[in-house]
């Protein structure tokens, strides 16, 4: 008896909150028409970032497309001949197969790859989802807006020598040390 | 009527009944998309047409079209009957359903009751060879549970409609609803409740829907189906509904009984609709709230509760019956 009161209130308790729940506020919203508020750390359409001064971010480290699981990264590095900074020359992803994990955007040390929250990405073929570095790269800085990597990497290169990035101090000189 | 008339009017007739059923089972589809979304805080398909009303037709339009795919491993015969027997088994059972006084095909069938009983043991056939043909993992469980459900309710079932026949003492459904001044839903309460859970079952709905289970069996025994053949297994899933819930609303809630529906045929048909209406609301309404129960849970819940809950309803119908009318 007691096992047929708790069975019927268990019942009738599912029937009467789903009722409820037809008052409820919607939790969906009618998508085309209204725009959901999608978090600022959504992870959509990546795309490849420029330092603040419009260089572009990436130094073609593979870094990105040996973490992804799903290989959906092509790079071919190159050397520019002027400041022999690395580049990629070829950057492709190929959107077909990424499953927007964002460990790309993790592994990047110039923070060069990084997603937005657009993943309105529909196309009518295969070919149209391969994104070539064209329409990947973006003309501004992305998240970070002051971050450069070669300003704040310890290394020299062509025009900064070492003890000049941000946030580094003048190299010690340990003749200066001596008893 | 001569009969060179008779016959070319019945079959335009049937026709018509056929498309009205399958228009009201598209609907169903719709309405419990719609519903559904209501009680789960979604929106649900509401895009085409006003209120997406015609969510049903592109429905239809879509799996017509669809690409024909017969799989090389299936036992070809029993595939194809398959998902005939289930539409074609439910649209039968409608014929001897009085939806008005004197409005059905073929109410006074002496035995309708029987007729509706049979009928739905060969609808489970359909379920159960479509799984068993289509020879996959999920297909076969699924079957395997259609049949371990049919064992469980049917006999229940059965028992349950006795108390009905034993009160209107004919099994044909126009005497039923001709006797229900008071619907028997009143006088057969127990009787109700039994035949209720049993026709849940045989229509295979949550939380009984055991053969078709989405979330483990894939989709259970319709795996292999698709587009048309896919279409009617749905088809006969809702059609089903709509059947029980006449069924339900013939045999315990007075069928057309209603105000003015004894002068007023067309009234009838209203009052039924309505009750009608009101239990297919009642199943979606149950499909959002109760989850599914395991098979042994249902085997032994039929045979331990169900079935004694029926024969006690039937033994004291008997003797009240017997000493008072
Ligand atoms: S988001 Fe993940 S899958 Fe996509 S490109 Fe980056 S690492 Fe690869
Ligand atoms: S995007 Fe970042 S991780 Fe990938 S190659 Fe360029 S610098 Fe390396």
């Amino acid at each position: 008896m007691k096992n047929l009161k708790n069975w019927v209130g268990e019942i009738t308790g599912a029937f009467s909150a789903t009722l409820k729940h037809a008052f409820a506020e919607r939790d969906t919203v009618c998508y085309p028409a209204e725009k959901p508020d999608l978090p600022e750390r959504w992870r959509g359409r990546i795309i490849l970032t420029v330092t603040p001064e419009g260089e572009e971010r990436c130094v073609a480290c593979y870094l990105c497309s040996s973490v992804c699981p799903s290989s959906a990264i092509t790079i071919q590095g190159a050397e520019r001949e002027d400041d022999e900074r690395r580049y990629a020359e070829k950057f492709e992803i190929d959107f077909t197969r990424c499953i927007f994990c964002g460990l790309c955007e993790e592994a990047c040390p110039t923070r060069a790859i990084q997603t937005t929250n657009d993943f309105e990405m529909g196309a009518s073929s295969r070919a149209e989802l391969v994104y070539d570095k064209s329409r990947l790269l973006e003309n501004h800085t992305g998240k970070y807006p002051d971050f450069d990597y070669f300003k704040r990497a310890g290394v020299p290169i062509r025009g900064k020598d070492v003890g000049e990035g941000a946030n580094e101090k003048p190299p010690v000189d340990v003749y200066t040390l001596l008893p | 009527m001569s009969p060179w008339l008779f016959w070319p009017l019945i079959t335009i007739a049937m026709v018509v009944v056929i498309l009205g059923l399958i228009l009201a089972a598209g609907f169903t589809v719709f309405g419990e998309r719609r519903i559904l979304g209501l009680l789960q805080n979604r929106y649900g398909p509401n895009q085409a047409g006003p209120f997406g009303l015609l969510q049903a037709i592109a429905d239809a339009v879509k799996l017509l079209t669809k690409e024909y795919f017969l799989p090389g491993f299936v036992d070809q015969k029993l595939y194809k009957l398959a998902p005939v027997l289930v539409v074609v088994t439910v649209l039968l059972s409608f014929v001897v359903v009085p939806i008005g006084k004197g409005i059905s095909f073929a109410a006074d069938f002496n035995v309708g009751l029987l007729f509706i009983l049979g009928l739905s043991s060969l609808h489970v056939y359909g379920i159960f060879l479509g799984g068993w043909s289509s020879s996959t993992k999920y297909t076969v469980l699924g079957s395997i549970r259609t049949i371990a459900q049919l064992i469980s309710y049917e006999l229940a079932m059965g028992v349950a409609l006795l108390g009905v026949v034993l009160l209107s003492g004919s099994f044909s459904l126009e005497d039923i609803v001709l006797k229900q001044d008071i619907a028997y839903i009143f006088l057969q309460p127990f009787g109700f409740i039994v035949f209720f859970i049993a026709g849940i079952a045989e229509t295979n709905r949550l939380p009984f829907d055991l053969p078709e289970a989405e979330n483990e069996l894939a989709a259970g025994f319709n795996t292999e189906y698709g587009g048309m053949p896919f279409a009617m297994f749905f088809l006969g899933e809702y059609l089903g509904i709509i059947f029980i819930s006449c069924l339900t609303t013939t045999l315990y809630l007075g069928g057309w009984h209603g105000p003015w529906a004894e002068s007023y045929p067309l009234v009838g048909v209203f009052w039924f609709a309505l009750k009608t209406l009101a239990l297919l609301f009642f199943f979606i309404w149950m499909r959002a709230s109760v989850p599914r129960v395991r098979w042994d849970q249902l085997m032994s819940f039929g045979w331990k509760y169900l079935l004694p809950l029926g024969l006690v309803n039937i033994i004291a119908t008997a003797l009240i019956s017997a000493l008072w009318m």
